[in-house]
């Protein structure tokens, strides 16, 4: 934890590769995980004379990205040089955007502890990736897969309006969430799909100027930038009890050490001397064309998270899992919508039993024969007592395979629920003649005989009888005897 | 007279009249440059074995009674900028001394689909940097008229090949006069096309605004034929421009008659050798006497072009020239210790001094600090200069300058004098940054038996208003002798 007196000031560029079907400026497909340099053509590697030519794609892409961070769209703007020597540039300059972004001036809610926070979105912009370098003790010195050269990236930029780690946390988190709502990323982390820089400074509490400010590169991971963010935080704090001055510079973060290590100096920074890039012309768009992208904007998880909280009760564990996946908020809100039934039931069954078979197969919804109907009939007919939960289950997991309707289920496998009165009496009346010790047992203190008392009636009704009927009986019968 | 000293024009009927054959012509064209290639040093590479092919291959369809391009069989250079796949393309530079590109250039590839014959790659400033073809790492190339002074350059190799009967055509490219100064000096006909008419796709980038690919010839038809097959939209380019083009062989008309021509004061003053000066105004006058207009007008920015040429072409070129590092292909330094090290000696040792000094002017003016007073400055001088030629055409069809302050300079001349060397591009840089087509037709040969060159500069895609006032000129004079075929 920070030291009381002071308070950190962070902001987070965020890079995420678009899920195009091809990279930016040529037609090489877009995918990550193939053959080194199989995915690599004249332009993306820079030969000499080949052009680039932008992929539409992107700036669609990009666009919706605008309008899901409440941004102002730039329908008139242009692609910059940004000039740096690094083996895995074969240009030796990145196509990014320097002054006219595509996108700025925007902002997004999100959610810590069940609080709303607005941060601002200073821009988003477009720009190509660079390729990889792979060291490896088998050979000598370092060798380059241009795979990933050209591979569509948008930075986001976030206003320094973050307090915690963990507000820069559900930051990224919505961030993701956001991408992967819009189809335009597919967030995968693992695979460098999204990656961060952090921008960390501190002050004294009740200032009002912010700190000199600190970048760490190397951030791979959400969790390792809460870790990041942490330890910067505490490193300039330190600094400044013990009467030093932080400096200006860009830092690398070790995540394996957990700790940060100096990269460059302000005065070593690189002059990027970036300038209009001249192969390409300006990027023109229609307003139509903006606006109809704005149009395709889904409700936003982030904002769903909220609605689920407010309409229907469940906490923010539960709204963020259920939203997390758009296909388990999409059958959540298609089963609410399909007859009467207790939304926080309609969670557990997704978030429970409908998750576990999800991870354990590695399937879709799309890939089991689940609708919303029949889950909607299904926890119904729990609700109303016609089925117990376990049989409730046992139905669930033919659903999930069988083509079926949920009545002839429960009838096929004889699942219903024995409510009539005067037939449990009868079974609870002769489970109980052969149970004597337990009887004895509760009496004398083993309240946990009336669970077996309750089991052997199910057993009984081979798991049809109404197990809180049945127990109503046997208390009332404890109690009389 | 012999098969290379004729033009594409007239070798295109006689291939169809059956009065040679493409493998003479290109034979033709070999024996000619075994016997002045020594003297002239006009290409890199020679392709002779390639060529025989084609022409065969040529003569098979012609004789087989197949339609094909007018263009068809007729050898041409190309410049050692422009890709060739499975062909050396240097730039004439050491760090490309190895460079075969996977890859053609479009505008070679639509040669290649004209059946036209290769007959190698012309030599050329490195990078496409001087006006003399001085700065050539493998040699450097002759005027054919006058072994002891500069074909001009950058595209020098190709102006040379041209004039000398080395070729018959050939492609150049212009960032900043490269196609029209090395044609002025050799006596042939150059063509500057409007920005974005020719893809730039495989053209090896100086200054990626200004660069085009253009065409040579003895005579305005070829230069019109080149022209016509090289032009057109290409997707591969996003600067190309969206639009169809005529056939401008095809639509050449000889009539002056109504043409209004300006006479831009500012190109006809000081520093511009009096010869020049009325060998240029001599043939103004030829063509006002047959029926064109004339008329003086005012580009007041002129004296600043040069500045925003240099700073522009210079920048760009800092960030285009940025790739060749040692790591892919090309050149790399044989002892290093390190990366920093590679790339330091890598470029030192690959790059050539005017390459150098051009690197480090462009990578000053992007420099943080220093942007906004150079290169933010000199694009707010294009725009001007833009303007102002736009505002001259509201007055006249095309302005007539010359091309030159002067005709060919000796070799060694200039070569330790960059700025004196750069001051020589005062009249073709202004077109660059405008994105303007301009010609250079000869105008005579001055009192040191030199041909001097004369300009014509149109609106953008005025191509063939071009191609007609020059045409008018060369059927007025007789057909242009000032080439070096008859040496």
């Amino acid at each position: 934890m920070l030291n009381d007196n002071y308070e950190m000031v962070v902001g987070l560029e965020v890079h995420a590769e678009l899920s195009t079907d091809t990279k930016i400026y040529c037609g090489c497909k877009n995918q990550f995980g193939l053959e080194v340099n199989t995915q690599c053509c004249p332009i993306c590697t820079g030969m000499p004379g080949t052009l680039p030519t932008l992929n539409e794609k992107v700036v669609e892409y990009a666009v919706k990205m605008g309008h899901a961070l409440n941004c102002t769209i730039n329908r008139i703007c242009k692609q910059d040089r940004k000039n740096y020597f690094y083996p895995d540039l074969p240009k030796a300059y990145q196509i990014s955007q320097f002054d006219i972004p595509l996108c700025e001036h925007g902002y997004v809610d999100i959610l810590v502890d069940g609080e709303e926070k607005r941060i601002g979105v200073t821009r988003i912009h477009i720009e190509e990736d660079a390729g990889k370098l792979i060291h490896d003790d088998s050979f000598a010195g370092s060798l380059v897969d241009f795979n990933r050269c050209g591979v569509p990236l948008i930075e986001i930029v976030s206003e320094p309006d973050f307090r915690s780690s963990a507000e820069a946390k559900a930051y990224l988190d919505t961030i993701r969430s956001i991408l992967i709502y819009l189809g335009i990323s597919d967030g995968k982390m693992q695979e460098g799909s999204i990656r961060c820089d952090v921008n960390v400074s501190v002050r004294k509490k009740g200032d009002t100027e912010f700190g000199t400010r600190c970048e760490m590169k190397n951030v791979n991971s959400f969790s390792g930038a809460v870790r990041a963010i942490e330890y910067e935080a505490a490193r300039q704090v330190e600094v400044l009890e013990n009467g030093g001055t932080v400096s200006q510079e860009t830092r690398r973060w070790d995540d394996a050490k957990g700790q940060n290590f100096l990269l460059r100096s302000k005065e070593d920074a690189h002059d990027y001397r970036y300038f209009p890039e001249p192969d390409l012309p300006t990027i023109v768009l229609e307003q139509e064309y903006v606006d109809r992208l704005k149009e395709q904007i889904p409700e936003l998880p982030n904002k769903k998270i909220a609605r689920y909280m407010k309409d229907y009760g469940l906490n923010q564990g539960d709204a963020t899992l259920l939203v997390e996946q758009m296909e388990k908020a999409a059958l959540f809100e298609e089963t609410l919508a399909c007859g009467k039934v207790s939304a926080k039931n309609v969670s557990n069954w997704i978030l429970v039993d409908l998750s576990k078979y999800m991870n354990e197969t590695k399937k879709s919804i799309a890939d089991t024969k689940l609708t919303p109907q029949k889950l909607c009939q299904l926890i119904q007919k729990v609700e109303q007592g016609v089925i117990s939960n376990t049989a409730g289950k046992t139905v669930f997991e033919v659903l999930l395979v069988e083509d079926r309707e949920v009545d002839e289920v429960i009838e096929e496998k004889g699942l219903k629920q024995i409510s009539d009165s005067s037939a449990l009496e009868a079974v609870v009346n002769e489970v109980l003649s052969n149970n004597q010790k337990s009887i004895d047992d509760y009496k004398n203190g083993k309240t946990n005989a009336l669970g077996y008392l309750v089991g052997q009636c199910m057993k009984a009704t081979k798991g049809q009888g109404n197990p809180a009927m049945m127990k109503e009986m046997i208390l009332a019968y404890l109690e009389n005897h | 007279m012999e098969l290379y000293q004729k033009t594409a024009a007239e070798l295109s009927k006689m291939l169809r009249n059956k009065e040679c054959s493409a493998v003479e012509v290109t034979k033709s064209v070999f024996d000619r440059i075994r016997q002045k290639e020594d003297t002239v040093g006009a290409y890199v590479t020679l392709t002779e074995d390639k060529a025989l092919e084609k022409a065969g291959e040529v003569d098979q369809k012609l004789a087989a009674g197949e339609e094909l391009s007018p263009l068809a069989g007729i050898p041409v250079g190309v410049k050692d900028n422009i890709c060739t796949q499975g062909i050396l393309t240097s730039c004439a530079s050491k760090m490309l001394y190895n460079f075969v590109p996977p890859y053609n250039a479009t505008a070679y590839d639509k040669l290649l689909k004209q059946d036209m014959v290769i007959t190698g790659k012309c030599n050329m400033d490195e990078f496409a940097m001087g006006s003399s073809t001085e700065t050539s790492y493998f040699k450097k190339t002759a005027n054919p008229h006058d072994p002891s002074r500069v074909p001009g350059g950058s595209s020098g190799g190709s102006a040379a090949a041209v004039s000398a009967g080395e070729a018959i055509v050939a492609l150049g490219s212009d960032t900043g006069g490269s196609i029209r100064q090395p044609a002025g000096f050799c006596g042939i006909v150059g063509l500057k096309p409007t920005y974005g008419s020719v893809s730039r796709y495989g053209l090896v980038a100086f200054a990626s605004s200004l660069d085009q690919i253009g065409p040579m010839g003895k005579s305005v038809a070829d230069t019109a034929m080149l022209y016509t097959a090289i032009c057109g939209r290409d997707p591969m380019d996003a600067t190309s421009a969206a639009r169809e083009y005529p056939d401008f062989y095809q639509n050449l008309n000889s009539n002056v008659k109504g043409l209004t021509i300006g006479i831009p004061k500012e190109y006809f003053g000081e520093g511009i050798e009096p010869e020049v000066k009325q060998m240029v105004m001599d043939a103004v006058k030829l063509l006002e006497q047959n029926g064109a207009t004339v008329k003086e007008i005012s580009l007041p920015s002129t004296g600043y072009a040069l500045n925003a040429y240099y700073i522009i072409a210079s920048a760009e070129a800092s960030s285009n020239l940025a790739r060749y590092d040692g790591v892919k292909y090309g050149y790399r330094t044989s002892e290093y210790t390190s990366l920093e090290d590679m790339y330091l000696k890598t470029r030192s040792e690959g790059f050539g001094d005017e390459v150098k000094r051009r690197i480090m002017l462009g990578t000053f003016v992007l420099s943080s600090g220093y942007y906004d007073a150079y290169y933010k400055r000199a694009k707010l001088l294009q725009k001007q200069i833009a303007a102002e030629f736009a505002a001259a055409f509201e007055g006249c069809d095309v302005i007539a300058t010359p091309t030159t302050p002067y005709s060919a300079f000796k070799l060694g001349e200039n070569i330790d004098d960059p700025l004196k060397m750069y001051a020589g591009d005062i009249c073709t840089v202004t077109v660059n940054i405008a994105g303007l087509p301009a010609m250079s037709l000869p105008c005579g040969m001055d009192s040191k038996g030199m041909p001097v060159g004369m300009q014509l500069i149109g609106p953008k895609f005025s191509e063939q208003t071009l191609f007609d006032a020059a045409f008018g000129y060369e059927s007025l004079v007789g057909g242009f002798t000032t080439s070096a075929v008859e040496k």
